[in-house]
């Protein structure tokens, strides 16, 4: 019989003391009044809730939500030409875009082309943004919103016009530092 | 004819009826504060707000509360007893309001006259009480036995061994009391009092009331009747809206019962600061006190394990109460 030597990479457990007997019970006591000082140490803290439909959660500058479509400022033309890149880059599949061709008389985009149709299913959209980068002419960036509920499936469907629509921004931002 | 109880002091009969309404009402009044209290102080707890949306400050929750109750349908199961299964709700309820007679909230002519703020001033006092809170479990163990649900049943067994055992325990810590005050009458308990308050000299004794009047009330940690989380709510598994209320509100009013015999057993009853007239006030401020405690305890301590609770009560509490009422005997005999 060799004595019991154990190596040095073995870890001794450290047992706490057997329950039961006066010992136990004066831990026991303790613990309780160490449990009872922690719930109202949370009392005094005060709580940490925000009211939500009133304070909202400030979200980070870089934060992916609704997605928007752009328009030339000084010419009112849509920025996207109908590439179809972001659907290609969609791992999801949530875009659908349908080209058409500008002519003089119905100039709707800077580029030959416009998007006739242009669907974001956001009930697929992971919110990955790689639409975002996809794009060539900074067309489709991802806004701050994520209140995105609606009653039907269909509603989360979002058409052009809902994307190009120029929404008041509902999240608050997070300033710096916060 | 053998005489049961002695009534030390007894009014004309309309001004007991008189008295029974009031005392009725103003518990009554008190349910859904507590109810609203416990809501807003495990919220505090818990870093949460807790309800502040019906009302001012969520102060109409409880109204919504009893009105949502209301307006349920009543239902039983197809396995359940009929007549058993609605007599239980009605048992709970019964008890636990009968059980706030003994309560006193002031002495004889506090507020003039000849009138006991009581409801009545028996001699058997705390054995009253004991005897209504034995047959507070018969509401429970009817409850989870008529229901015909294995859930139900499990928290009506539970709640039956539960009882039994920590009732022991219950009468054994005041009786310390009652042999130091040489009374069983809890007027004669307060007024026993004069000199110090019971806490000081049976501090035990209060402890083991306390732990034991938390089994008692199917309080947490000692909820396990109930057991929301594993019994899906025990004995009131299949009861549905006022039936469950009445339930809720007997469990509610058994709380506020320990409370008043706490605090008229070991904190002195009416007496505090300021006239004697104030002396209704400062029971309710004490029974208050008591109640967020409770409340404080339901934030803190997990559930028992059966085998523990069990343990607990006999091993522990039994023995230490029993040496505690020992002690006190040889003390006040010396």
């Amino acid at each position: 019989m060799t004595p019991y030597n154990p190596s040095p990479d073995i870890i001794e457990v450290q047992r706490g003391p057997n329950p039961g007997g006066l010992g136990g019970a004066y831990r026991t006591f303790g613990a309780t009044l160490r449990g009872l000082k922690t719930t109202l140490g949370r009392v005094v803290e005060g709580p940490v809730t925000l009211e939500y439909p009133e304070q909202k959660t400030p979200v980070y500058p870089r934060f992916r939500g609704k997605h928007k479509l752009h328009r030339f400022e000084d010419t009112g033309l849509e920025k996207c030409v109908g590439c179809s890149l972001c659907a290609a880059a969609c791992p999801a599949e949530c875009i659908r875009v349908v080209a058409a061709e500008n002519t003089p008389d119905h100039q709707v985009s800077a580029g030959e082309r416009y998007a006739a149709v242009y669907e974001i299913n956001m009930l697929r959209c992971i919110f990955c943004g790689y639409c975002e980068l996809a794009c060539p002419f900074d067309a489709i960036t991802m806004g701050n919103d994520y209140e995105l509920s609606d009653y039907t499936r269909s509603d989360l469907i979002f058409t052009k016009e809902m994307l190009l629509a120029d929404h008041p921004e509902r999240t608050p931002l997070r300033r710096e530092g916060e | 004819m053998s005489v049961l109880a002695v009534v030390d002091y007894s009014e004309a009969v309309w001004i007991q009826i008189l008295k029974a309404i009031v005392i009725f009402a103003v518990i009554l009044q008190i349910v859904p504060i507590v109810l609203l209290i416990e809501r807003k102080l495990l919220g505090r707890f818990q870093s949460r707000l807790g309800p502040n949306r019906v009302g001012k400050w969520g102060l109409l929750q409880p109204l919504a509360d009893v009105l949502k109750l209301l307006s349920k349908e009543q239902f039983a199961t197809e396995t359940a007893v009929p007549w058993m299964f609605a007599i239980a709700p009605v048992i709970s309820i019964f008890t636990a309001v009968a059980t706030l007679a003994i309560i006193p909230f002031g002495d004889v002519g506090t507020w003039g006259g000849t009138i006991g703020l009581y409801g009545i001033d028996v001699s058997i006092g705390i054995l009253y009480a004991f005897a209504f809170g034995a047959l507070a479990f018969y509401g429970l163990m009817l409850g989870g036995w008529a229901s015909g649900s294995k859930y139900s049943f499990l928290g009506a067994m539970r709640s039956a061994a539960q009882l039994i055992s920590y009732e022991i325990a219950l009468g054994l810590s005041l009786l310390g009391v009652a042999i130091q005050a040489g009374s069983l009458s809890l007027v004669e308990i307060v007024h026993a009092q004069d000199n110090y308050w019971f806490i000081t000299t049976q501090f035990v004794g209060f402890l083991i009331f306390t732990v034991a009047g938390f089994a008692e009330t199917n309080r947490a940690p000692f909820d396990l009747p109930e057991a929301d989380a594993e019994l899906v709510g025990g004995y009131n598994t299949e009861f549905g809206g006022m039936r469950f209320g009445s339930f809720f509100m007997a469990e509610y009013i058994n709380m506020i019962v320990i409370s008043g015999i706490a605090t008229a057993m070991f904190l002195g009853g009416w007496r505090g600061p300021g006239p004697e007239a104030l002396g209704p006030l400062w029971v309710l401020i004490k029974i208050f006190l008591f109640l967020v405690f409770f409340i404080w305890v339901r934030a803190t301590l997990p559930r028992l394990r059966y085998d523990q609770l069990m343990s607990f009560g006999w091993k522990v509490l039994l023995p230490l109460a029993t040496v505690n009422v020992i002690v006190t005997a040889i003390v006040v005999a010396t």
